[in-house]
């Protein structure tokens, strides 16, 4: 199965009862999935006018308590973005993917982590985040696309999958059904008409004197719920490792061989995936500096990830990056190359 | 809008007034559906009265328990302050996006956004033509009074030639800024529109007619006929910097000239 079809089933394994999304590649094998997918399980599939659309349906289709989502690639995410800031605001859940490409600009079709700032710092107005999950295989796309449903759920708020063009047409054998059921909560705030209660109402604006700051304490506090509970990542080797590598995604696996490669020639070399983009595994970090005198941030942009690597290990060792931009891809030889230079 | 600094009082949950026995007839009651609240509207604004005749229209067909509605980005943001049901806000136009979302997977539910000409003609105009394409089963209230209200009164799609407004201070010019759009007449070459049929709210008379198309336009989502769409030119006299009573003969004597008031398809 490719990661695109991955994703898709994943998200129909969660029980996603809405999907509305606009072709753009390299996610078009995820529409076409969903589109048949949704339509054999009796389910809602709309290709949309344009990713505003898209994500304004889901929005709609999560105030009326259903789970729902929506995938793009790099482009069309920016136009999500007012759409992601409402839904935050509403305290909506949904599940985006983003398949990422070359940017910025219309760019090109190739891979690209591009869009972690993106992701990660906000993307749209106001203060806010999403959860961020990055896959690095296909198995991965099924596994966290289901959860992020459970997520977005339990928190009330959109979370996201950033994957890029590489994860999204590579082929991978996996297993689909883990027999995981989706962990479906009561949505009493849901818009289902008023029978039995007084109306619901759904909304992001709050006029009163001070009334819109209390709103969005309560979203930091959810917030701050998510960093304590949600942190995801992996490690290998960071206890006694002299240089770790941190990579995500696609570029994570590339990096992993590296890595192997340098260990194989005796080099005291580990690495960390955060597989939450956020909220950050800082203590993952935090804990390799006990060891580590060096990082190599490893990514497939100008260097965006490399700042939060860079606060969390605020000073207590040398941090590096080696990225590639615009759809070139890091290879194993170019980042073992850049480990030997530094050991 | 002008300013927000006036209140609106507490809601409070009134029932409609039943007081009919063997010696009354009721002609007049506060719908179930609308609170009895003062609203922020200005004074001879055309809001409040479409405000009314959809709760009224609501009320008659008994759905205001099925009601999901869709709140504009406009003077009318905080319609959920007056009705009373299920109401979304939606971002600035998108509003029929959020309604077919809510329509698909919530059938059984009676779906319909309420937008200014700014929201609707503007902004959202891929999405409402597009919904209207679909043929959703929904249905569309479209206030068209000509400017954008909320934000200060600046011109809108809809405004007439020559007309007055905050960015068009000499008039609006053809040549400049182009012509005012007739949306229902565009909407009704599409296959997947049902009912539309342009209203006004200036008299008494026009409003009696307004309200009849607003419950047919209900009805033929309570039918599943498919996307009906409602248009009533109201007035904005903060903004056309008139008169209550001017600005309804303004509607009277240019507004409904230019925008003919009737059925504009029916199917
Ligand atoms: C994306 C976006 N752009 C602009 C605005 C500002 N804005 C608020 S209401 C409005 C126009 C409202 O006019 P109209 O839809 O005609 O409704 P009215 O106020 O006249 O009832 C605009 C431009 C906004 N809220 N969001
Ligand atoms: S539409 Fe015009 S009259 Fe009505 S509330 Fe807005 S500004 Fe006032």
């Amino acid at each position: 199965m490719c990661g695109n079809d991955a994703c898709g089933e994943g998200a129909v394994l969660a029980g996603c009862r809405f999907y509305a999304g606009y072709p753009i590649t390299p996610q078009n094998e995820l529409t076409a999935y969903m589109a048949k997918r949704m339509n054999e399980t009796g389910r809602v599939f709309i290709q949309a006018e344009s990713e505003l659309a898209a994500i304004n349906m889901v929005f709609g289709a999560a105030a009326a308590g259903m789970r729902a989502m929506t995938s793009s690639s790099s482009p069309g995410i920016s136009l999500k973005q007012e759409g992601i800031s409402y839904m935050v605001g509403c305290e909506l859940p949904c599940v985006v993917v983003n398949v990422q490409r070359g940017g910025p600009g219309l760019g090109n079709i190739a891979p690209s982590q591009g869009d972690y700032f993106q992701s990660v710092k906000g993307g749209g107005h106001g203060d806010y985040k999403l959860i961020v999950l990055a896959p690095s295989s296909v198995q991965e796309l099924l596994d966290y696309t289901f959860l992020a449903f459970d997520l977005a759920d339990k928190y009330r708020n959109p979370a996201l999958i950033l994957g890029d063009g590489l994860l999204g047409q590579m082929m991978e054998p996996i297993q689909i059904d883990s027999g995981i059921q989706p962990k479906f909560i009561d949505k009493p705030w849901a818009l289902t008409g008023c029978k039995g209660r007084g109306p619901n109402i759904i909304k992001s604006l709050y006029l009163g004197d001070g009334v819109l700051e209390e709103h969005n304490k309560k979203l930091q506090e959810k917030f701050i719920l998510m960093k304590e509970s949600e942190v995801r990542a992996e490690t290998f080797h960071t206890k006694d490792s002299e240089i770790v590598l941190v990579a995500y995604g696609s570029v994570a696996r590339i990096a992993k061989a590296a890595m192997e490669m340098a260990r194989s020639r005796g080099k005291k070399c580990g690495m960390i995936r955060p597989i939450t983009l956020w909220p950050f595994p800082d203590k993952a970090i935090e804990e390799a500096c006990n060891a580590a005198r060096k990082f190599l941030v490893v990514e497939m942009s100008a260097g965006q990830m490399l700042e939060d690597v860079r606060l969390a290990v605020n000073g207590r060792a040398k941090v590096d990056f080696y990225g590639r931009m615009g759809g070139g891809v890091p290879t194993e030889t170019e980042i073992f190359q850049r480990i030997e230079a530094m050991a | 809008m002008r300013p927000k600094n006036r209140k609106t009082k507490k809601r409070k949950n009134y029932p409609a007034i039943k007081q009919s026995n063997d010696t009354t007839t009721v002609l007049f009651s506060q719908p179930a559906s609308l609170y009895a609240v003062e609203n922020h509207y200005c004074a001879g604004c055309g809001h409040g009265i479409v405000h009314r005749l959809v709760c009224e229209a609501i009320d008659e067909f008994g759905i205001r328990e099925r009601v999901i509605a869709v709140a504009p980005v406009g003077c009318a943001v905080i319609a959920y302050d007056y009705w009373n049901f299920d109401v979304t806000e939606a971002a600035h136009g998108r509003t029929p996006a959020v309604a077919t979302g809510i329509k698909r997977v919530r059938p059984n539910n009676i779906v319909f956004t309420y937008q200014g000409d700014g929201d609707l003609a503007a902004i959202g105009t891929a999405e409402i033509i597009h919904a209207a394409n679909r043929g959703e089963n929904i249905t569309i209230i479209f206030v068209n009074n000509g400017v954008y209200g909320m934000t200060g009164g600046q011109m809108a799609p809809t405004t007439l030639a020559g007309q007055r407004t905050a960015t068009t201070i000499h008039g609006r010019s053809l040549r400049r800024e182009g012509y005012p759009i007739k949306i229902l007449e565009m909407l009704a070459v599409l296959p997947g529109t049902k009912y539309l049929e342009r209203v006004s709210v200036h008299s008494a008379h026009e409003v009696l007619r307004a309200k009849r198309a607003i419950s047919k336009a209900f009805k033929m989502q309570i039918d599943n006929k498919g996307f009906s769409m409602v248009e009533v030119l109201s007035m904005c006299p903060t903004y056309w910097d008139m008169t209550p009573i001017q600005a309804a003969d303004r509607i009277k004597n240019e507004v409904s000239t230019f925008y003919p008031l009737g059925v504009i398809k029916s199917c």
